[in-house]
């Protein structure tokens, strides 16, 4: 069986999973009955100067027949004080000593630095967790996202925090930034021995209609709030690989944004990150999903031959290229498997209308699966990619591989498009229908 | 088979007769909906008799535009609702759904578009502008769906419309004929009502058009007539003892049910003769009002049904039995039906042909007539040049015109006997016909 055990920068736990920061991390309750469902860590809800919250919180985004796709939160800090959660912090940490228990802090100035990751390291954390993320409410009061976007700020403080810690210290990055990996430079230059990615985006999840407010509405009003769940994983993806990638940062990353089940986790543990947290996944189901995350990495990790989570980790950055390096002869065309087709014709006009008119359909009676016009087709994948099928549309490789050329040999060789009108312009021998064919269906019915 | 006790009120026969397509509401109305594929050039929108745009008014459901919704089913069936409940969707919308392709549930088309046509129609949602007077005037003969679609269609072209009825209520066979499982006669009423209003149509009641007379009247008044008065009563099979008490026709058996519901008297052992929807609905119906025993009894073999595979299961489901390959040599009994005698046949060439020394006598005392309905032929012979067909239906051409040019005719008159569905489209573009008659249009 694999291990899944976990060193995170010198922070032990027995699986990656572990709770974000956020309401299931409330208290030392919902912690407890984490680690007994089976979480490996938890991060506890940010603490500092107790905050004051509203009521009306949460705001979501649904998508077809699925609720709370994306997820809006307008909730600050810790409202609790402080020597209640220290309290509960030493208790948790007694009955479960080999969980991660890393306390999130957020507050201004060096004293205040100072006096709380004594605290909390005193109470038996095993880390701390700069929130340098939280996009709503904190940042106001120039705390939060606010730090996260000033790298020089951000170092500042991470560097008062490293005179006085004993225990390792995560930086919680905000994705309110053009380059994530400013920040996270920053964040090792203070002396950081981690980052974790992505905090929430700074969001307005949605209006309502009939009395003119965003959601989550308070008396009539709203503000913007912190966007996160499982629409906001492809950010949180690139923004891991980017830390990863980055020679500058060189830290260990717990990644974070819509994971919700073990296939999650495996991606950003792929693209560099060594354990994951997870918050909106059980906000909406509770703490039992992860009995779906343990089996199915464990799974993986058989399957693929991985005895130790570290084996892994950024196995897919070598991977991911810049775009002038990716193989331009590569070819792949669709094909549709008439078995499987149900003939909705989703394929054909998302072709026709929103790619490259590459789709046909048959001309007879009852005939209706589409077919591929292979000089047409370009090998986007929308069709692959729309079709409801399993399995239906499949991509199938037309070149024979022998020959690789990117854009950067064909630029270094002077073999690239240069003029408005050059002849070496990708889509000069592509097949375009006029547009007045456009129009043709109208003549077509008059008749 | 004493699943259904007798029942003695209207309570009791509202659950016996409980709906089989129940309203959705509004959590079931929203996954439901979310499952449409919005497919492109939809089979279900092809299979539908009056082209409703099915994806279309299924994303509007979802995305909390249901009256919008409404309006698109409106805008192609004028008797959106009624078709959405009595539709025999499995063969059509429903049957044709892609998912079918994959054993995936097909979307409940007809209960979504209940859903959205009961919005409208409880809100009193005025959907359609009626078209700027044309000082032209129409007949129609039949408040049925076939003309009923017809007057909403002329109104909507300017014309000034008055539907005659010879009975009591509008609705026709959605009222008078159809399962009470299937819909309410509230349900059918109230969409006349909404329609009416919106339109503003006359319907005159009690006027049956009957004689020459009545009809040289109308010739006079109006610049085209509609003909849409479906079928007459049960036709006769012509067997001994057919005029036996308790031996009833099927057609009127479910018209004394729509109306009088628990009131009517169903025997303890039923026997239905005939193998079509109509046979399977009167069966169903006999077998919910509490009857101990229910036999379908038909000429030929299972295979040979005209009825739906969906309306035999419902049958069945309800401990209907049958019998196959079995023809009625006369009806026994002295004041009241009390057994048929019956031959075993079988079918060469497509003919029936009796075995000798068959016969065999079944108890019974009640007998239902569904072997088919008459032809309204003698109201026929009073119109002139009017044709019909060599199974008693009026002819029409493509635009519903018969051959007496000024008579228009659709649904059960000129097809012989279809769906709901089938009249309402009919009778919406026997309008059109009439109008480019009318107007050259």
């Amino acid at each position: 069986m694999p291990d899944l055990s976990v060193n995170f920068a010198g922070i032990k736990s027995p699986n990656p999973f572990w709770l974000a920061s956020a309401p299931p991390t409330n208290s030392g309750y919902q912690v407890m009955k984490a680690f007994d469902a089976g979480w490996g860590g938890a991060v506890w809800k940010t603490l500092g100067i107790p905050i004051v919250n509203v009521s009306s919180r949460y705001g979501a985004l649904n998508y077809r027949d699925t609720r709370m796709m994306g997820f809006n939160n307008i909730e600050l800090i810790s409202d609790r004080p402080l020597k209640d959660n220290l309290r509960e912090i030493e208790e948790v940490k007694k009955h479960f000593p080999n969980h991660a228990v890393v306390a999130s802090l957020m507050v201004q100035s060096r004293e205040e630095w100072h006096q709380i990751v004594k605290d909390v390291e005193n109470a038996g954390a095993d880390g701390v967790e700069l929130n340098f993320g939280c996009p709503h409410g904190m940042c106001e009061r120039g705390m939060g996202s606010a730090v996260g976007q000033e790298p020089n700020v951000l170092k500042t403080i991470v560097s008062w925090v490293k005179e006085v810690s004993k225990k390792p210290v995560i930086v919680k990055l905000t994705p309110n930034i053009t380059d994530i990996t400013e920040p996270a430079i920053a964040a090792r230059l203070g002396g950081a021995d981690a980052i974790s990615l992505i905090n929430t985006i700074q969001s307005l999840v949605g209006v309502d209609l009939d009395n003119f407010v965003t959601y989550p509405a308070v008396d009539g009003k709203s503000t913007n709030g912190g966007y996160c769940g499982p629409a906001v994983k492809p950010i949180a993806l690139n923004m891991v690989k980017n830390c990863a990638q980055e020679q500058g940062v060189n830290l260990p990353i717990s990644g974070i944004g819509g994971i919700e089940n073990w296939r999650d986790a495996v991606e950003f543990i792929l693209l560099g990150a060594t354990n994951v947290q997870v918050c909106t996944a059980v906000m909406h189901y509770g703490f039992g999903i992860i009995r779906e995350m343990i089996p199915g990495l464990e799974r993986y990790m058989a399957d693929k031959g991985f005895n130790h989570i570290n084996e892994m980790v950024g196995k897919a950055l070598p991977n991911i290229k810049t775009w002038e390096n990716l193989n331009l002869n590569y070819k792949v065309i669709a094909e549709i498997n008439k078995k499987k087709c149900i003939e909705c014709q989703l394929c054909y006009i998302a072709c026709e209308d929103g790619a490259h008119q590459a789709i046909g359909l048959p001309k007879g009676n009852g005939q209706r699966v589409p077919f591929i016009i292979e000089e047409n087709c370009v090998g986007c994948n929308l069709c692959s990619l729309v079709c409801p099928v399993e399995g239906c549309i499949t991509m199938v490789r037309k070149d024979d591989g022998s020959k690789v050329e990117t854009w950067h040999d064909r630029t270094e060789k002077g073999n690239i498009p240069t003029t408005f009108n050059d002849q070496l312009a990708g889509g000069t021998h592509h097949w375009i229908p006029e547009p007045l064919d456009a129009l043709k269906h109208k003549k077509s019915n008059r008749d | 088979m004493s699943e259904f006790q007798r029942p003695s009120s209207k309570k009791e026969f509202d659950r016996n007769f409980s709906q089989i397509k129940p309203f959705l509401n509004e959590t079931q109305a929203y996954y439901e909906s979310s499952r449409c594929l919005f497919c492109y050039d939809a089979p279900c929108i092809q299979a539908c008799p009056t082209g409703i745009d099915i994806p279309l008014f299924i994303r509007q459901i979802h995305s909390g535009n249901t009256i919008g919704a409404a309006k698109t089913i409106y805008d192609a069936n004028y008797l959106g609702h009624a078709c959405g409940q009595v539709c025999p969707t499995e063969v059509l919308c429903e049957g044709a759904c892609v998912y079918n392709h994959q054993h995936i549930k097909p979307i409940e088309i007809g209960r979504l578009q209940s859903f959205a046509t009961t919005q409208a129609i409880i809100q009193n949602k005025k959907l359609f502008i009626t078209g700027k007077p044309n000082g032209k005037k129409v007949a129609v003969i039949g408040a049925g769906p076939a003309g009923i679609s017809c007057a909403c269609e002329l109104r909507m072209l300017g014309y000034e419309v008055d539907i005659f009825e010879a009975k009591e209520k509008p609705s026709g066979l959605t009222l008078y004929g159809v399962a009470p499982y299937k819909i309410t006669n509230k349900e059918a009423l109230d969409e006349i009502k909404y329609l009416q209003e919106q339109f503003e149509f006359s319907v005159k009641y009690r006027s049956p058009i009957v004689s020459k007379r009545d009809i040289e009247k109308l010739e006079i008044k109006y610049d085209a007539i509609f003909i849409g008065i479906g079928l007459g009563e049960t036709s006769e099979i012509k067997i001994s003892g057919e005029n036996l008490r308790n031996c009833v026709g099927a057609t009127e058996f479910i018209e004394k049910l729509r109306l009088t519901q628990h009131r009517v008297h169903v025997g303890n052992k039923v026997i239905v003769l005939g193998g079509g929807n109509t046979a399977m609905d009167a069966a169903s119906e006999s077998a919910r009002m509490g009857a101990d025993k229910v036999i379908l009894a038909y000429r030929r073999s299972k295979e040979e049904m005209k009825a739906y595979d969906f309306e035999y299961e419902l049958a069945k489901k309800v401990g209907v039995k049958s019998l196959f390959n079995v023809a009625p040599v006369k009806i026994i009994g002295k004041t009241k039906v009390e057994s048929i005698k019956f031959i075993r046949t079988r079918t060469r060439r497509g003919k029936i042909e009796a075995i000798k020394g068959t016969e065999f006598v079944e108890n019974c005392d009640m007998v239902i007539k569904a072997t088919g309905q008459a032809k309204h032929v003698d109201f026929f012979s009073h119109i002139p040049g009017l044709e019909l067909d060599d199974s008693g239906r009026i002819r029409v051409n493509k635009m519903f015109q018969t051959k007496n040019k000024k008579y228009f005719a659709a649904g059960d008159a000129a097809n012989g006997g279809k769906e709901v569905v089938n009249a309402a489209a009919e009778g919406k573009a026997a309008a059109r016909g009439i109008h480019r008659f009318i107007i050259g249009k």
